[in-house]
């Protein structure tokens, strides 16, 4: 192996009492794709941090392109070519994409005024290094989400980068800009630019990356180069826990279906969609982003009442134009994005799981009933194995894996028969994330009726008995888990 | 040019421009009035003041905060080196009034700033509380009374004529005051600065994105302090217009023009979260909103209904925005789909 770019050895951080990294070593090579791999609250944004300059380390040493480095500031950084693209790309919104692009070097230049031929000069530069083609004076809150990261990743590539950093660059990505990331990645690499990719996604770190290091609970638990991992040792090296994959079977199957769909339709969403759920099945739904998937699962629910068409209960019709007749015929929904939809993440996190069912804690006098709260929320947190001291904190403490949980316990608090979950496990670490498909499976075979409405191919096959794909607004595909490969799903979906 | 005529009419602007004109033709067939010479220079004098304080809130609101503490700041400006004057028995040009307000009102916007800027504290609570000390100051400490005489330089100014226009049928003049290139210069100065200088991109960038502002590399404190700073100094030289034009100083007659500047900068297209907007944008939408006021009279309605009216415009100009936004929010996803 040639000489590394980036050697950091024996890293330690605190903060308080929390040991966020206890000793951990990174290695990169110029001009290699190394994936940086491990559950939420790993430390691997730490590192970045660290490494960035933007938090100072207690112990460990850092050397790049063979200097050392002792305390640096983002700036530092950003000077000898360590650039990091967050989440977020830190662009401005209401600034056109050339004046996104050049207000860095403009800044440095250390002019008081502005020349918009320069700005354009060095625009149209930091675009031909990826052949991005963008209308530079669009404003940056006009571009989709995959455009913003190529822009952010432009400007980043201006500063002579030798290092960059992505953090979670695909998680709001189709599948078809992950592919175009992928493409100038691989061209940054031929340039010599070594690539830190973060992520928790399985598939991508084979897809892309040369090495990977896996970090957990803030240790290095593995390193070494992709070939040589695969599904089940990635997952254990994650998690520290072994899962055995195999396809959910359905034991106690109601001979009638309790939901079903009859031509449903959604003007400009979808059209004609018609399904049947039975009793202890799950269901799964996939397709591509815009493929209406989403609108299909709040037509469901009523929060986007269909223009035309039946749904239909335990044989009979009835009408959902909003979530409270949903939830009148026991109905539940999980929402796609957890945060702004399905919590109240300044409540405590008992007072989110008793909300939906909060008609029916009330004494005879119609008195909201503590003692019976107390009880309800005991039971959930119990049920579902929920991670905190105390209930009574507010659902923000939580982690994403259990604040999921949470929202799940919500619902069936009320005891529905049909439970709607959109993207159940986005942004949930791999180790919560068979927990809760382990809590799907189960209350399936107690008999609940279980639509999973997901992008994820590995989770609704190993998690539905029937798999539907839709694409452009109506059902293209049924499989049967037990036989499908991804493969063909892919193709139908695209 | 069919991409820039194109955007044209993704903009606010000229909608707020299509409704001033579809207004001013209303008034025009209701009243035959409106496109006449005074009419149109009486409609340019009510907009001086207005105009400069609109630019100032714009600033503020820009940046990502807001200042409803610019009457009270104009006003003790504007006072207490009117009253200097005066009590100096001062006979000379107005550059020195302005001079005096606007260092006074620098200063005040300065307290602004470092409370907003430096202790990072919430801008409304900010202008809310310098408000009322601003108008303590002036009512308690300076006892500020009506002036009914002012300087005769600053008195000059107020009336001298830059543009004299006569209605032919009824022989009525109106002038617009020398003020008036004031106002002028303001928005020339601060187009500039908005558009060419460092500093001016840091506002926008500020109000857009604080946090990468900061890691780009502007110096975010530091650009907040001296835009509160220009706030005041333009604030103060509104206030000194106003003393000029209505020929006395009358302390508290500013007081409460915030509510109906912030609205005519927000109808004018400029967003409440900071970053987005035009200069030209604001100037429509004061005007929008000062058409309103002083047309309500040639339609035939009571002038006591006016603030109905200016309502009205404000509720549904703000909606007609709105519904802008997700229409182009819709087109975008359209594109991306068919893209897809």
């Amino acid at each position: 192996m040639s000489e590394c770019l980036l050697k950091a050895e024996h890293i330690q951080i605190s903060f308080g009492n929390v040991h966020a990294l206890k000793d951990v070593s990174l290695e990169i090579v110029p001009g290699e794709i190394h994936c940086l791999a491990g559950e939420n609250g790993c430390g691997k944004s730490t590192l970045i941090k660290i490494i960035s300059g933007v938090h100072q380390r207690n112990g460990g040493t850092i050397e790049f392109d063979r200097k050392k480095l002792e305390k640096i500031t983002p700036i530092d950084a950003i000077n000898m070519g360590i650039q990091v693209i967050y989440q977020d790309f830190s662009l401005f919104p209401n600034l056109t994409v050339a004046e996104n692009l050049a207000l860095n070097s403009e800044l440095a230049s250390g002019k008081k005024t502005i020349s918009w031929k320069n700005v354009r000069k060095i625009a149209e530069e930091a675009i031909k290094k990826i052949n991005m083609d963008i209308d530079l004076d669009e404003k940056v809150s006009r571009l989709s989400v995959a455009q913003k990261q190529m822009v952010a990743i432009s400007r980043a590539l201006m500063f002579n980068a030798k290092l960059i950093i992505m953090d979670e660059p695909t998680t709001a990505l189709t599948k078809k800009e992950v592919d175009a990331l992928f493409k100038i990645i691989l061209k940054l690499k031929e340039q010599g630019i070594a690539i830190l990719f973060i992520s928790h996604k399985l598939n991508e770190v084979f897809e892309i990356s040369d090495r990977f290091t896996i970090f957990r609970n803030g240790e290095m638990v593995a390193t070494g180069s992709t070939g040589e991992l695969d599904d089940k040792k990635f997952t254990y090296y994650m998690t520290g826990r072994e899962f055995a994959d195999k396809t959910f079977i359905p034991e106690k199957v109601t001979d009638t279906p309790i939901f079903e769909l009859r031509n449903l339709s959604l003007e400009g969403s979808f059209e004609n969609i018609s399904l049947s759920l039975r009793g202890g099945e799950i269901l799964g739904i996939t397709g591509l982003l815009d493929s209406g998937r989403t609108e299909l699962a709040l037509s469901m629910f009523g929060l986007k009442p269909a223009t035309s068409g039946e749904i239909i209960r335990n044989g009979k019709p009835v009408k959902i134009t909003n979530p409270r007749e949903a939830i009148a015929s026991k109905i539940g929904y999980v929402p796609e994005d957890r945060l702004s939809e399905g919590l109240f993440l300044q409540r405590s996190i008992g007072d989110n799981i008793i909300i939906s069912e909060i008609d029916s804690l009330k004494k005879k006098n119609g008195q909201f009933d503590l003692k019976k709260r107390d009880e309800e929320v005991d039971r959930w947190v119990k049920e579902f194995e929920i991670k905190t001291k105390n209930p009574e904190n507010p659902a923000t403490t939580l982690s994403g894996g259990n604040q999921q949980r949470i929202v799940l316990a919500k619902w069936l608090a009320c005891n529905p028969d049909v439970l709607i979950l959109n993207g159940p496990t986005v942004g949930v670490d791999i180790g919560s994330k068979h927990d809760i498909h382990a809590i799907l499976q189960r209350l399936a075979q107690k008999g609940l009726g279980v639509i999973i409405i997901s992008d994820d191919l590995p989770e609704v096959i190993q998690n539905c008995s029937r798999l539907l794909v839709i694409k452009e607004g109506s059902i293209v595909a049924e499989y049967d888990t037990q036989q499908v490969k991804e493969q063909m799903i892919i193709d139908a979906m695209m | 040019m069919n991409k820039k005529l194109k955007s044209t009419f993704k903009s606010n602007e000229i909608y707020i421009f299509l409704i001033i004109i579809a207004l001013g033709i209303l008034v025009q067939i209701r009243s035959g009035q409106f496109f006449t010479g005074n009419n149109m220079v009486d409609l340019l004098s009510a907009m001086i003041v207005p105009g400069m304080f609109a630019v100032a809130e714009f600033l503020a609101i820009i940046a990502g905060g807001i200042d409803v503490s610019f009457p009270a700041l104009a006003s003790l400006s504007a006072y207490a080196s009117t009253r200097i004057l005066l009590d100096q028995n001062y006979d000379g040009n107005v550059i020195l009034a302005f001079v005096i307000a606007m260092a006074i009102g620098a200063l005040l916007g300065a307290v602004n700033g470092f409370l907003i800027g430096y202790l990072n504290l919430n801008a409304m609570i900010v202008t809310l509380g310098t408000s009322s000390v601003f108008q303590g100051f002036m009512q308690g400490a300076l006892r500020a009374k009506q002036l009914s005489v002012i300087p005769s330089g600053m008195k000059e100014f107020g009336t001298n004529s830059f543009i004299t226009a006569t209605n032919k049928t009824n022989n009525l003049t109106s002038i617009l005051p020398y003020t008036f290139i004031i106002l002028l210069i303001v928005c020339a100065v601060m187009f500039f600065i908005l558009r060419y200088t460092i500093f001016g991109r840091g506002i926008y960038a500020i109000g857009g994105n604080p946090v990468s502002a900061h890691t780009v590399g502007f110096n975010v404190k530091r650009t907040k302090f001296f835009m509160y700073i220009i706030i005041g100094m333009i604030a103060a030289a509104g206030g000194i217009c106003r003393v000029c034009m209505m020929q006395q100083m009358h302390p508290t007659n500013m007081l409460g023009m915030e509510m109906n500047i912030i609205a005519g900068v927000v109808l004018g297209g400029v967003a409440l979260t900071g970053g987005a907007g035009t200069l030209i944008g604001c100037i429509l939408g004061t005007f929008l909103i000062i058409l309103v006021q002083n047309s309500m009279i040639l339609l035939g309605v009571p002038t006591t209904w006016s603030n109905v009216f200016v309502g009205i415009v404000i509720v549904v100009g703000v909606a007609l925005s709105a519904y802008q936004s997700i229409r182009t929010e819709k087109t975008k996803k359209k594109l991306v789909k068919e893209a897809a």
